[in-house]
């Protein structure tokens, strides 16, 4: 039996547009229970999330006039002064934890890698250890003896910053640590030294840039923790924002609310920051793949 | 007076329970090229970075050019390496790179610029000094590496496997211009490689190695045609390795099952022992054209290999025997369980002795193929 090939030809072309135009509409129409689920879940969590934010919000405006409460914080000069003094408290206490941790977590992957397990549980004390045990610690010893450093302002600002340092380590070790894993260390460390590089020249020149976006990060997250501490500033008793905070809710009613988002919205910013440098740096620090040629 | 020279090198690593590296010896010439070549774990690389300076030896000496670097810290060795896994810095540019142990050095800009556009151009990526090692293929980054360890005008030049992680094509152009670089420069060089094909295309000598131990230090002729011990013979090549039973000693008459050939040297086991008959496949004539030594059996395997066709005798239960010869599409191939006989030269066929070694031999092979 012969078939006419033009006439199925021309049938088939209307029946596959006729189906490609069904498969078009179909799938669009069809959600599947396992995306509800998420749709659900992810709007639960946001309004966990914004909900006591709104309402911080809400109950700061209804200081009269409308926005005193922030008129005043930002009239206020012990807000400023707390928070430049906690900002400044936090580079330093970056910077020194940096120059602890980058070397440590460096060497331990280097050299001691059955010691990782010891220097993470260290790392961790200050989760275990109450920062009220740790103020009170400081002050004990350095309060008389060889090295009265609580007897002093600025002995005290060594003592926030040394403390803040411990209090810093969970998250700078960790942040340090991932860094390293994305790198090879070892390979890196013998290329540097073949060419005639020391150890400071290579933690300097090559490990320390290749580790900038985790350390920005650990750095931003102790930079948050510092700004908002309160117990060992309190008890060092250094003109921090944490403190302030704190004074300021015990005297008024709706600008801690503000100084709150305030802070709140500071974080974000630096959290930005974060994600902008890391952005521009990604490109720059990606790890060198073994492949094949092109 | 030797250039490079190891003495007596060994190296145990705490609670190993044998020397990763044992009495090694070598003396390299000012801009000769040696290969270290052996299976995995058999001490090339520990022997390499000792040279290095990333590991110190247990005993032994290491001196360059008269001078004691024993105990001699990596970075003040003047020794370049190149790595396997290229280890080039990823938050520098290429030219950067190629630079950093110049600048480690202290060497003024100009120099640096001009020192890095000479290297660029002599690894044909002139137009890429700006460009960042993730932004390079594996081979052009394996260049750059190269470079860089040049561009510090280093006394001895050694490379870790620096072709393993490329692609087959890529591999043999880059180790051509591996080879152009260091003879254009005369820079000594250590070479490290599981690939025997590679070491016998690059080395002016060899130093085949197992088990930590040196096998045999020679130009890459002599490895192949005249192995000093089992372990080479069936490392280097492929080879046919034959149980065998000596007949006369001082003749070198061995049995094969109930057939009889003639080795290429004296025998110094007695009659009646065993040992291993060693014939590389290209040495191997199907018929009687080949030489007096001759062997019959049943075809019982074809192996088409592009240019080469393989095929296998079986002579006796345990004792095959392969051969290549050119593919031919003129010529009709063997048929499998076809009888067939094969001949070869005397001076072909090296007796090994000890049975039980060529064993461990074949089946050390097996497991790194």
């Amino acid at each position: 039996m012969t078939v006419g090939g033009p006439a199925i030809g021309a049938r088939s072309e209307q029946t596959i547009e006729a189906i490609q135009g069904e498969n078009k509409v179909a799938p669009a129409r069809k959600v599947s229970g396992g995306k509800v689920i998420s749709w659900v879940v992810f709007i639960l969590a946001m309004l966990y999330f914004f909900i006591p934010l709104v309402a911080t919000f809400e109950f700061s405006l209804r200081a009269k006039p409308f926005g005193a409460a922030y008129a005043n914080t930002f009239k206020d000069p012990q807000f400023f002064g707390s928070l430049f003094y906690s900002f400044v408290i936090g580079v330093i206490t970056i910077v020194t934890s940096t120059a602890l941790i980058v070397p440590t977590a460096y060497w331990v992957r280097l050299r001691l890698p059955r010691l990782r397990p010891v220097v993470e549980f260290v790392t961790l004390m200050p989760f275990v250890i109450p920062a009220v045990v740790l103020a009170f610690g400081l002050i004990r010893s350095f309060a008389t003896g060889p090295v009265p450093l609580a007897a002093s302002q600025r002995g005290s600002d060594v003592l926030l910053v040394a403390a803040y340092t411990i209090l810093s380590l969970p998250y700078m070790y960790r942040a340090a640590d991932t860094g390293l894993r994305t790198i090879d260390v070892k390979s890196l460390t013998e290329a540097g030294q073949s060419l005639g590089a020391g150890t400071f020249r290579i933690l300097w020149s090559i490990i320390l840039p290749n580790l900038r976006v985790a350390i920005l990060s650990g750095a931003f997250l102790t930079l948050a923790i510092v700004i908002g501490e309160f117990t060992l500033a309190n008890y060092l008793a250094r003109p921090a924002f944490g403190p302030y905070l704190n004074h300021l809710g015990g005297n008024k009613s709706y600008e801690p609310a503000a100084v709150a988002l305030i802070s709140f919205g500071l974080t974000w910013a630096a959290m930005g920051v974060i994600a902008l440098i890391g952005r521009s740096a990604r490109g720059r620090s990606r790890t060198v793949e073994v492949g094949g040629a092109h | 007076m030797s250039f490079l020279v190891l003495e007596g090198v060994q190296k145990q690593f705490p609670g190993a329970p044998h020397a990763a590296v044992e009495d090694f010896n070598l003396a390299a010439e000012k801009g000769e090229f040696v290969s270290f070549l052996g299976p995995s774990g058999c001490g090339k690389t520990t022997t390499l970075r000792m040279i290095a300076g990333f590991e110190r030896p247990t005993a032994g000496t290491i001196t360059i050019d008269g001078n004691d670097i024993t105990n001699k810290p990596a970075n003040r060795r003047n020794v370049g390496m190149v790595f396997q896994s290229y280890a080039l810095f990823p938050n520098m540019s290429v030219a950067d790179n190629i630079g950093f142990g110049l600048r480690v050095r202290k060497r003024p800009k100009d120099q640096i610029r001009k020192r890095t556009g000479e290297l660029l151009e002599l690894i044909n990526l002139g137009d890429k000094g700006e460009r960042y090692p993730y932004q390079l293929s594996g081979g052009q980054q394996q260049r750059v590496a190269l470079a860089r360890a040049l561009a510090i005008e280093p006394e001895v030049l050694l490379l870790d496997e620096p072709l393993s992680a490329l692609d087959a094509k890529i591999r043999v152009a880059l180790r051509k211009e591996i080879r152009a670089i260091q003879r254009q420069l005369g820079i000594t060089t250590v070479y490290v490689t599981h690939d025997q094909e590679e070491a016998m295309s690059l080395s002016d000598r060899v130093v085949v190695m197992s088990e930590g131990r040196v096998e045999q230090i020679g130009p890459p002729p002599e490895i192949y045609n005249f192995p000093a011990t089992p372990f080479v013979a069936s490392f280097v090549g492929t080879l046919n390795l034959l149980p065998a039973t000596v007949v006369e000693a001082a003749t070198a008459r061995v049995s094969i099952g109930d057939q009889e050939i003639r080795g290429a040297a004296p025998v110094e086991a007695s009659v009646g022992s065993h040992v291993t008959v060693a014939v590389r496949p290209e040495a191997v004539e199907l018929g009687v054209g080949g030489g007096p030594n001759r062997l019959h059996g049943i075809i019982e395997d074809v192996s088409f290999l592009g240019s080469i066709v393989r095929t296998r005798l079986k002579l006796t239960d345990d004792a095959s025997l392969s051969w290549d010869q050119f593919n031919d599409p003129a010529l009709a191939a063997a048929a499998i369980g076809e009888s067939a006989t094969v001949s070869f030269p005397v001076e072909a066929s090296l007796v090994l002795e000890g049975a039980a070694s060529a064993e461990k031999v074949i089946e050390q092979a097996i497991a790194e193929a």
